[in-house]
């Protein structure tokens, strides 16, 4: 693989860039693997990437029914922060973190990791002393965060207004490291250096079974045939369900829609993150100029990938009194995502009743920020099929046992 | 836009003056129960990818509960029908039936 770097761009540049080589190769399946891991989205190809840098591994496969970042990684508002009220959510989303601030470096591949800074508003006293709570909470997990006052949320985001009257700022938790990404980037930039290990990515191919024997997995039949394997891992989101269930067992996760929008291009007027969970709704704007709009899911079952309107301007609604420049925006595209929600709003990274099949899902609404970790750590499950520190409490018999990662009290809406 | 007709008032209502209420036909498991069961109970949805019973509150109408068949995968409303049901009506059942000839019926 040739390395991206400004000499090949002067390179190219001088060679009417007809040098450029294919980021990934598009292999036929072969029959069996060490690993297989279904879904090509951020957290499979980070699992993948993990497990060849981290654990040597590399005869693996991911196996993609549509391509690679087409699903809720490449729909999502790319908001990445580690403000978790929970040890562990702290620790893994913060481990997340620190890794998405070289990630560019580590696969050469330019992920436009912007830490631009990230604020929650508190707009009601509950707010406050919620907010009051996860700083204490942070500072002893050694995430930085800090409460700052209404006035310096104003210094910050000039655009917002702060005297209400139904939701007035009085203050908000900040996370100056907290910030976006370019969200196909990620997928693009792991696929790229997974396919640079040896690693086969297999796209227009879905799985439509898992085989097994004593107990134990031995290879998935896929719309390409049976792809054997000795360790499988499912990494599909909001399809989770459906392919637990090829599988063998139930998860305590229901599929709906997620949705987000964008406006037209305007010039750069706020360069932080802002969310407002009492409205549910929060902003960011993006390198094109379009300010990315996100609110809460949709309540009903859905694996159709889009949303009801309804929601969408509910949210925008709720935004205009804070930020009341958007009232003159148009709204260009809006598009949803089928997001897999937990029990208590945290991810599952566990074993599973079958022998050597692992899960990973549950991240919902916000799992693109969690990507690196999320890799991090199932790679090390499928690894060693134990959990290490970052996925021991993820595991998904705790709601059995009351165990609860409980971050929807925590965190509201938050994504 | 999901419409559903109110089995109580006969209204169409559109989604707007509905809230959803998740999986119908729960079987309950209390106190004295298996972990398992209550576990199953709490918290281990179906969530299919297609054919799917739930619970609608017609809440800007006339408040009550009722239940709906739905698919996941299109957003098609097959029927509605009263809260009181313990399992879903036959004629129902029979319209999915044909329209969904792989549905494996309702369990
Ligand atoms: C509108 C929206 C906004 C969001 N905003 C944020 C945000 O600001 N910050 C944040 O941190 N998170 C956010 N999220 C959540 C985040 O997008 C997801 O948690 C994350 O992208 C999940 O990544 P994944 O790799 O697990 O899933 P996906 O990217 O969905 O990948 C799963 C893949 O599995 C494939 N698959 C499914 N079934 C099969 C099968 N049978 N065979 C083969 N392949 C299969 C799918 O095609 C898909 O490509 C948002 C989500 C949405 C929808
Ligand atoms: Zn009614």
């Amino acid at each position: 693989m040739k390395r991206y770097s400004v000499f090949a761009l002067a390179r190219e540049a001088f060679n009417h860039h007809q040098g450029w080589e294919r980021a990934w190769k598009s292999p036929t399946p072969k029959a069996s693997y060490d690993a297989v891991i279904i879904g090509a989205g951020g957290h499979g190809l980070a699992t993948a990437y993990y497990l060849g840098k981290n654990h040597g591994i590399r005869n693996v496969a991911i196996i993609e029914k549509g391509w690679l970042g087409g699903g809720n990684t490449g729909r999502n508002t790319t908001i990445i922060r580690s403000n978790y009220l929970q040890d562990p959510s702290a620790a893994i989303y913060e481990k997340a973190r620190s890794l998405y601030e070289t990630l560019s470096q580590d696969l050469n591949y330019n992920i436009m990791f912007s830490p631009r800074g990230l604020l929650m508003l508190a707009q009601t006293h509950h707010e406050v002393r919620g907010y009051l709570r996860t700083v204490h909470a942070n500072n002893l997990q050694g995430v930085a965060t800090e409460w700052i006052t209404p006035e310096r949320v104003k210094a910050l985001v000039p655009i917002i207004n702060i005297d209400g009257p139904r939701y007035p700022i009085l203050g908000a938790l900040y996370q100056a490291r907290g910030g976006t990404a370019r969200h196909d980037a990620v997928a693009w930039g792991y696929a790229r250096a997974c396919s640079e290990m040896g690693m086969d990515i297999i796209q227009q191919c879905e799985v439509t079974g898992v085989r097994s024997e004593n107990g134990k997995v031995t290879g998935v039949e896929t719309t390409k045939g049976f792809i054997g394997t000795r360790k499988l891992g499912i990494v599909v989101a909001g399809h989770s369900g459906q392919v637990a269930e090829m599988a063998g067992f139930r998860l305590p996760v229901e599929s709906m829609a997620l949705q987000a929008l964008v406006s037209e291009p305007i010039k750069p007027c706020m360069d932080v993150v802002v969310m407002a969970n009492t409205v549910h709704g929060y902003m960011s704007q993006s390198d094109k100029g379009e300010m990315v709009i996100g609110g809460g899911t949709d309540g009903f079952n859905n694996y159709t990938q889009r949303g009801s309107f309804h929601h969408i301007e509910e949210t925008l609604r709720a935004l205009v009194e804070t930020f009341p420049m958007i009232s003159r925006l148009k709204m260009l595209r809006q598009w949803g995502g089928i997001v897999d929600m937990t029990g208590d709003r945290s991810p599952i990274i566990s074993k599973t009743p079958l022998g050597n099949c692992f899960i990973n899902c549950g991240w919902g609404t916000g799992g693109f920020k969690a990507i690196p970790g999320s890799g991090w750590a199932m790679a090390d499950l499928m690894a060693r099929g134990e959990p290490g520190p970052l996925a021991a409490e993820f595991d998904m018999w705790r709601f059995r046992e009351g165990r609860f990662i409980d971050e929807s009290v925590a965190a509201g809406v938050a994504h | 836009m999901l419409i559903l007709e109110c089995p109580y008032c006969g209204v169409k209502a559109e989604e707007t003056e509905l809230s959803p209420g998740g999986e119908a036909h729960l079987k309950r498991f209390g106190p004295g129960s298996s972990d398992a069961d209550f576990e199953a109970y709490m918290f281990a949805r179906k969530n299919p990818k297609g054919v799917h019973f739930e619970r609608w509150r017609h809440a800007y109408g006339c408040g009550k509960w009722f239940l709906a068949a739905r698919c996941t995968a299109t957003l098609e409303v097959f029927g509605t029908y009263p809260a009181q049901s313990s399992e879903p009506p036959a004629d129902i059942v029979a319209k999915i039936k044909a329209k969904r000839p792989e549905w494996k019926g309702f369990s």
